[in-house]
């Protein structure tokens, strides 16, 4: 499909705003000024509307297509909270209106939204207190670790290590290694940590270790008393990592378990939607022994009822994010609190675990399944079998699939298992839809045993066939026909 | 059961084929020791009085200001058709495009969005977003860092201090040497940031138009960045990069900024959009998502995420970022933005808002003992310094429903009588006029 930058004619434009009076010029000196105009699309409203309706339909998403995909928790975002999200009471707030002093009475309520969603945060994850300014699951991840090291620091701590097991998301050693940490790996045993290979690298150094659980095999860590009681002995700090917290919530509750950092992915498992790649939120928890260090500013409860922005916690790690995190992604998620309820909570969790198992059994006989036991909201399977004896891979499953209309696994993760299909239904897609993605996954093995050439040349029935990957990291063709001159002197190299 | 597919009979189902007793049994691996309590929170609600409450606290909020708030967060009109079309399902309901050739919709408006960004920062190439300006301008020094493998980072007092105050969180850990050189009277002093890059500075960090307003020509600067190999690193907003002087055009290596007053509401605080482009040279530095063109099995062209040997899923600790989420919804608004104004109309909504500043500083300087604080030109914000106390202004418009600023001695010590002014194409005359009258009357 053309680009936007193609279909562009000179003098067209969708809107219009009223012509300045005055000249940049007679602003400003003409030394401060662009010498031209942006090369920038000129398209009539229309022709927008046209384009960006026509790219739509180039998507699989969650209200059109299947998406099982392992670690990401893609559910069905219900649509109220859109309307809820989009009232102007909410969209048209400036977030430094409450930090004017004597101006917080004028937000109120979007005050109100912060605390009460800190306070269900608590009350599911059994955390002694939350904020909300993470962006982003990692950008969690990354406050977490920070705060971490503000405790360590604090306490006089030098530790320069951080555990992270091979079953992890990827994004925690890249997490606490940019927060300065040695990130150190341990093997899983039988798809969960086995003390024994942690007591091996523990020592005064570790500053934590970073657990998700269920781990991206998706099986519960069943030491996970013997594990939080080992790295506590060395004042190492648990961090849960809450992208899988869609298959325990009601129950456990990973404050009781003894976690003292959690972050949560509300954009997984408390149903908002992430838009193609974001914006996501990741809110942090933590025990009460972390709580001094949490980023500011913290909304408190005052005596007589009102909400206030309080600034004073002298150990803060400071701002993380220039305000209260992704705030219209925390009001959808605090209407989808609000709608479940403590009892519908509890039943997400058991129907992610029940359509999670019921795949697993359906699917067992068909496709390798490494760890073919009771999993919780996902499971991995694994197509190396496959890929020797006829040279289908787990891309190329992944793509056939997309033919039929699902979107594929996740897949070549965790690194652990040979082709890897980690596969993650959630509880909102229908036992139909499972049987169907069961049938056509079926098909596809059994095509691959009978004509694998087809499943290489997968996708063929969507707008394009497969894309060269390798040739768009060589070529780095990034942007549309480059359209710039040079500029004189190139960046430095490195010294 | 809300958003719960399963029936009891569907579940009966499900639990034999898996040869299970019951849903419980699925999760004996949880030891009882650890099993939750019943949660602590209210029974579900009906949509409609979850939305009925959700009403009453949106009427909680003062929606009704004239304000005159910015400080790198501006109110400008949004086309309807920004909503309309990025609110659709489609783009609303996709996950993070793994799967290309499933995700041709939202990778072909990245690219697109990557395309317009580098062209209104006249830069070679840009990422898929970030979270936010804040976010964007901490990356950008990570980049430098690796890139010179140096921790000397000169960071101007003109830049956000909202930022700064997030880049000391995030450099806590990280023995980078900060140095702020001061503001004076408005400006950044050039002078004295070209002095103090050496051959140890990783990045210069200046900002244009300045946390005060001022308007700059960095061209110098940067120059001087580059004959000590330090990059150099301009945070913009990008409604005034379609008139002014643009951060390629005075050679800075590395441009970012706060996307959201292109077609983003304030909402709050979030979800915003971290713009960064950078030289070809510095791409695999560059932290996130990247979007590419290549072909298809046929030769058709198609567009896939590209360059991913740098990140975390791949190389976990030696990656560039730890980012996975970006915004990519907030980029597919801020293209829709551009596509709709054009480089028309983004030039008229930059000058009427600078003309609406320039209108609004005239009248507030005809006040007794007011001056106009900034001591170079200004875009669509600037500072006005008055007799008395800021706070003493905002307590007495507030109680009319005005703000007319922000307080600069907030970040400013002895900046107490300093406010910051900002307007856009939607502050009409009558509310400068309207400000200019309450501020002279509570003086």
């Amino acid at each position: 499909m053309k680009t936007v930058f193609a279909k562009s004619r000179p003098g067209r434009t969708g809107v219009w705003p009223p012509a300045p009076k005055t000249e940049p010029a007679a602003l400003l000196d003409p030394s401060l000024l662009r010498d031209s105009a942006p090369a920038l699309p000129e398209l009539s409203e229309l022709d927008t509307v046209r384009h960006f309706t026509e790219l739509s339909r180039l998507n699989f998403s969650v209200d059109g297509n299947f998406y099982p995909l392992g670690s990401c928790t893609m559910k069905y975002n219900p649509k109220f909270t859109e309307v809820a999200a989009s009232h102007p009471g909410f969209t048209s707030l400036h977030p430094l209106v409450p930090q004017l002093r004597g101006a917080g009475h004028l937000t109120q309520g979007a005050l109100e939204v912060l605390y009460e969603t800190e306070r269900f945060l608590c009350a599911i994850t059994g955390m002694h207190a939350f904020t909300l300014q993470p962006l982003a699951g990692a950008h969690g991840e990354l406050t977490g670790v920070m705060l971490m090291a503000a405790y360590h620091r604090d306490k006089g701590n030098t530790k320069t290590k951080i555990i992270v097991p091979d079953s992890a998301h990827g994004t925690n050693p890249a997490s606490a290694a940019i927060a300065g940490y040695q990130v150190v790996s341990i093997p899983s045993h039988d798809g969960i940590i086995d003390p024994a290979e942690l007591e091996k690298v523990l020592d005064d150094e570790v500053a934590g270790l970073m657990m998700t659980c269920p781990n991206t095999l998706g099986l519960f860590e069943r030491n996970l008393p013997r594990i939080v009681e080992l790295v506590h002995s060395v004042d190492g700090l648990l961090y849960y990592d809450g992208a899988n917290l869609n298959a325990i919530m009601g129950k456990m509750r990973v404050g009781d378990a003894g976690f003292d950092v959690v972050h949560v992915n509300l954009h997984k498992t408390f149903a908002t939607p992430h838009g193609g790649g974001g914006p996501g939120a990741g809110p942090v928890g933590v025990s009460q022994r972390l709580e001094p260090y949490l980023p500011i500013s913290r909304v408190v409860k005052l005596d007589d009822g009102q909400y206030s922005l309080n600034y004073d916690y002298p150990k803060s790690i400071g701002y993380i994010a220039p305000f209260y995190g992704n705030f219209g992604v925390i009001l959808k998620a605090y209407a989808y609190m609000l709608r479940l309820g403590r009892e519908g909570i509890v039943r997400v969790s058991e129907n992610a675990v029940l359509a999670a198992n019921y795949l697993r059994a359906r699917l067992r006989g068909h496709l390798e399944i490494p760890y073919d036991r009771t999993c919780m909201h996902e499971f991995v399977a694994s197509a190396a079998e496959l890929a020797a004896s006829c040279g289908v891979r787990a891309l190329d499953i992944a793509k056939a699939l997309l033919d039929r209309g699902h979107y594929a696994p996740t897949i070549y993760f965790p690194l652990i298992v040979k082709e890897c299909l980690m596969i993650e239904p959630t509880e909102t897609e229908s036992k139909e839809t499972l049987d169907r993605f069961v049938d056509d996954l079926v098909d596809i093995l059994r095509q691959a045993r009978e004509n694998p050439d087809a499943l290489h040349a997968a996708p063929t029935r969507l707008p394009i066939t497969r894309l060269d990957e390798v040739r768009a990291a060589r070529a780095m063709e990034l942007t549309d026909d480059a359209g710039l001159a040079a500029h004189d002197p190139i960046c430095p190299e490195s010294a | 059961m809300p958003y719960i597919a399963h029936t009891p009979e569907d579940q009966q189902a499900m639990l034999a084929a898996i040869g299970a007793a019951s849903i419980e049994a699925l999760f004996a691996d949880i030891p009882a020791s650890l099993r939750s309590p019943e949660l602590d929170l209210p029974a579900g609600k009906s949509e409609d009085h979850v939305l009925r409450h959700l009403a009453q606290l949106a009427a909680k909020n003062s929606t009704d200001l004239i304000s005159f708030l910015g400080a790198g967060f501006y109110d400008h009109a949004i086309p309807a058709a920004v909503d309309a079309l990025a609110g659709r399902s489609e783009f609303v309901t996709a996950y993070t495009p793994y799967q290309a050739e499933a995700s041709q919709g939202i990778l072909q408006a990245i690219f697109e969005y990557q395309t317009a960004m580098a062209r209104l920062m006249d830069m070679e190439v840009a990422n898929a977003s970030l979270y936010d300006g804040g976010t964007a301008l901490y990356e950008a020094i990570m980049m430098a860092v690796r890139h010179t493998k140096r921790t000397r980072i000169v960071i101007s007092e003109c830049v956000n201090p909202i930022y700064r105050v997030m880049l000391k969180s995030y450099t806590t850990n990280l023995h980078l040497e900060l140095v702020t050189i001061p503001q004076q009277e408005g400006v950044a002093d050039l002078g004295a940031l070209s002095a103090a890059i050496n051959d140890a500075t990783a990045a210069v960090i200046v900002q244009n138009p300045n946390f005060f307003g001022t308007v700059h020509d960095y061209t110098d600067l940067c120059a001087t960045a580059r004959k000590h190999g330090a990059v150099s690193i301009l945070s913009v907003y990008p409604i005034l990069q379609s008139v002014l002087r643009t951060p390629g055009a005075m050679g800075a290596d590395v441009a970012v900024a706060e996307g959201q007053s292109l077609g983003l509401p304030l909402s709050f605080g979030g979800p915003y959009l971290g713009i960064m482009t950078c030289r070809k040279a510095l791409v695999r530095q560059m932290p996130g998502r990247v979007v590419g063109r290549t072909v298809d099995a046929n030769g058709k062209s198609g567009f896939v995420l590209t360059l991913q040997a740098r990140e975390q899923h791949i190389r976990r600790d030696k990656a560039t970022s730890n980012i996975c989420s970006n915004q990519a919804l907030c980029a597919l608004r801020a293209l829709i933005y551009v596509c709709l104004l054009g480089p028309e109309g983004l030039r008229r909504t930059a000058q009427i808002s600078m003309e609406r500043a320039h209108y609004a500083s005239r009248r507030l300087e005809a006040l007794p003992g007011v001056r106009i604080y900034n001591q170079g030109p200004f875009g669509n914000e600037f500072t006005v310094e008055l007799p008395v106390r800021a706070y003493a202004i905002i307590d007495t418009l507030l109680a009319k429903n005005i703000v007319p600023g922000f307080p600069l001695g907030r970040y400013y010590p002895g900046l107490e009588n300093h406010l910051l002014v900002a307007c856009t194409e939607k502050t009409s005359r009558q509310d400068i006029g309207i400000l200019a009258e309450y501020i002279g009357g509570a003086l």
